[in-house]
């Protein structure tokens, strides 16, 4: 690793009384990345990056909207209508809900196939779960603020979950609502939180890459780096990778925000909240849906409530669920399977959350949720019986033997390091 | 690697269904028959409005709708932004009669509409409309195109889509049978009838051409920024891929010496 030089005295200077541009250049420039990492593992950047665009669009529109149940449907409308380029900023924001939760899912299952939750990552995988479920709460509140028919029951729903809890429930619902319904009150904390939580997103962000820079990256292999020679710096190597990446993502989001801007939306949410008429369907986002399914597979209250709840908080034990000594699913026959289960699972939950609650989804959905679980329940004598296929010998060995475009001498992997 | 390939294109393509059985959760409900489709001007990345149209569809909906429809979000200063002059929006505004007020004694008073005005409501509020409809509130039309399941293609059937009921279906008296409508029972008499208003360009006002060019209108006040955001979209999208593949051809060049 190469230390910070410069020739510039206005640097220096700075450098002396504050190191932050040797910080930078250790953490962004010479930090020693392994060298296999594939294009799965772009999707933290682009999370990043997505935090960020959820965040400049909507300081904009916070200055333009009105937290009040009287104005803010025609607050929205106006941002649409009247605010130069407000169309853009409100669909990018709500557009880029949808693609924070679509790469953040990307970035979880990939965590989850190559083993990045096990020793010694375990706590860079719970500020990762604490950082899915503010990112919830976040989306939950701000879904709330445009006021449609589907923000105020949507809340209304989801809210009323907390009266299963036993004894205290009914007082808990009324003290998140501010009163006896979805109203005025609950309109303006909403509000409140739905800016704050984003602040709070961005710390626990950073505690993530602290503990992410600290034992450095998982990697396809899933084995440890052994020395600079499995290893290449993070600039130029990942930062043009990462800009490829974004790039690509970037039309995907394109495609969506400028030509199909609602079609991750609801129709019923360009109707204004209405407390006296109930849509014949209430379904939230569709990145709760399987959360939802979950919820709604449980015959009772209470229990469908743990149950959903459980489906997140079971990720906080699975570094000890997963007795594997194996990180990478590339290595592990058995587990591998079940993982594209998982995921055809969670699909399969999703669909059910968009569906009613009526006939055979109930069934389907029971039966997921049931799967679902029994991924995490079977995971510990998995690790016992299977018979992982063997490791290969280092990250650069395995390189090397892939090719990967032609063979490199050993140092040349050195030399690159040299450069960096 | 190619196992996290196989990841990707699934959790898209799964995404993507996940995201188009989310935006289509109603249609179970009430079984209503699914839309008739059109090719709408509008559609489409290059799409435009047809502005001939649209200024038609205000015509249909001045004379037919604004009797019982408002249309909050559009002020008279929009007709612009379809192609009408100043005078020609002035001369619309002003057949409109505005509250205003209070005025130096503290009295409300009314007058003719300038650009600056916005359509006034056809009931003083939701329990006249009510009212004046037997029991079943008019919605306002500004957003109806994206606040209906169907967009443009439900909004043009339910114009065209009036039926006798079939055997067995049973209407209140102020009720009638639409199969579009969820529920079949809608309160709206059927609104549109050949020749009723007066096309200035000479186009034949049949039922079929109201409705297209009503719902062309009403596709303009859902969302009047279309255009600027398509014509906008494209160049993102152009740009986005230029970056990409220089993107790629760098990071061939960067990781060239790698391996």
């Amino acid at each position: 690793m190469s230390e910070f030089q410069t020739n510039s005295r206005v640097i220096k200077w700075i450098e002396y009384r504050l190191p932050i541009f040797s910080y930078v250049n250790e953490h962004l420039v010479v930090y020693p990345a392994p060298k296999n990492l594939n294009y799965a593992y772009n999707f933290g950047s682009l999370a990043g990056v997505m935090l960020v665009v959820q965040i400049v669009t909507g300081i904009v529109l916070a200055m333009h909207y009105t937290p009040h149940v009287d104005y803010a449907f025609d607050s929205v409308e106006h941002i649409m209508r009247d605010v130069n380029y407000g169309w853009l900023m409100r669909y990018m924001h709500a557009n880029g809900a949808s693609m924070f939760f679509i790469v953040v899912y990307i970035h979880i299952f990939r965590g989850l196939y190559y083993g990045s939750y096990k020793s010694p990552r375990e706590v860079l995988w719970f500020l990762g779960i604490i950082i899915l479920l503010l990112m919830m709460a976040t989306a939950f509140m701000g879904y709330v603020l445009p006021w449609g028919q589907m923000s105020f029951w949507g809340a209304t729903v989801i809210t009323n979950l907390f009266s299963a809890i036993p004894l205290i429930g009914d007082s808990v619902v009324t003290w998140l609502w501010g009163g006896f319904s979805v109203d005025n009150p609950t309109l303006n904390r909403f509000f409140s939180l739905h800016y704050l939580l984003p602040f709070v997103l961005i710390g626990v962000v950073f505690l993530h890459l602290w503990a992410l820079h600290h034992r450095k990256s998982n990697n396809p292999l899933g084995i440890d780096i052994k020395g600079p020679q499995d290893t290449i710096p993070f600039h130029p190597y990942y930062t043009v990778k990462d800009a490829l990446g974004l790039a690509v993502f970037g039309v995907f989001f394109a495609l969506f925000l400028f030509f199909m801007p609602n079609a991750l939306g609801e129709p019923d949410n360009y109707i204004k909240a209405d407390p006296l008429v109930t849509p014949a369907h209430i379904v939230p986002e569709w990145y709760f849906l399987p959360f939802y399914a979950i919820l709604r597979s449980i015959p009772d209250k209470l229990g469908g409530v743990i149950a959903m709840f459980a489906a997140i908080f079971v990720l906080f034990v699975l570094p000890w669920l997963d007795t594997s000594r194996v990180r990478s699913a590339t290595f592990r026959p058995i587990y591998k399977q079940m993982f594209w289960l998982f995921v055809i699972v969670c699909l399969v939950l999703g669909w059910c959350g968009a569906k009613p609650a009526e006939g055979i989804y109930i069934i389907v959905s029971r039966v997921a949720t049931f799967l679902y679980f029994a991924f995490f329940g079977l995971l510990p004598f998995i690790g016992w019986f299977e018979r992982p296929r063997p490791l290969p010998e280092s990250i650069n060995a395995a390189v090397l033997k892939s090719g990967g475009g032609g063979a490199m001498p050993e140092g040349a992997a050195a030399k690159a390091e040299e450069r960096g | 690697m190619r196992g996290i390939g196989k990841l990707v294109v699934a959790l898209s393509i799964g995404l993507g269904l996940a995201g188009a059985a989310a935006a289509t959760p109603a249609q179970a409900a009430g079984e209503a028959r699914s839309p008739l489709s059109r090719d709408w001007p509008h559609a489409g990345p290059f799409g435009t409005f047809d502005r001939a149209s649209v200024q038609r569809g205000m015509m249909v909906y001045r004379e037919v709708c604004a009797a019982c429809h408002g249309l909050e979000y559009i002020a008279f200063r929009n007709l612009l932004e379809i192609g009408l002059s100043e005078d020609e929006a002035k001369v619309i505004a002003a057949e409109y009669e505005i509250t205003d007020g209070p005025d130096e004694l503290g009295d409300m008073f009314e007058r003719p509409g300038k650009l600056s005005d916005y359509y006034p409501s056809p009931f003083p509020n939701d329990n006249a409309a009510r009212a004046a409809n037997g029991g079943a509130l008019p919605p306002d039309l500004s957003l109806v195109v994206k606040a209906r399941l169907g967009g443009e293609n439900y909004i043009y059937s339910l114009l065209v889509g009036y039926e006798d009921p079939p055997a067995g279906v049973e209407l209140g008296d102020t009720q009638h049978y639409n199969p579009y409508f969820a529920g079949g029972a809608i309160s709206m008499a059927p609104p549109l009838f050949a020749d009723m208003v007066e096309y200035p360009d000479g186009t034949s006002a049949t039922v079929e051409q109201m409705a297209y060019d009503v719902t062309n209108f009403l596709t303009w006040t859902a969302e009047p920024k279309l255009e600027a955001r398509k014509q906008l979209g494209v160049k993102v999208i152009i740009f986005l891929v230029l970056f990409s593949i220089l993107m790629y051809a760098v990071k061939r060049k960067v990781w060239a010496g790698l391996h």
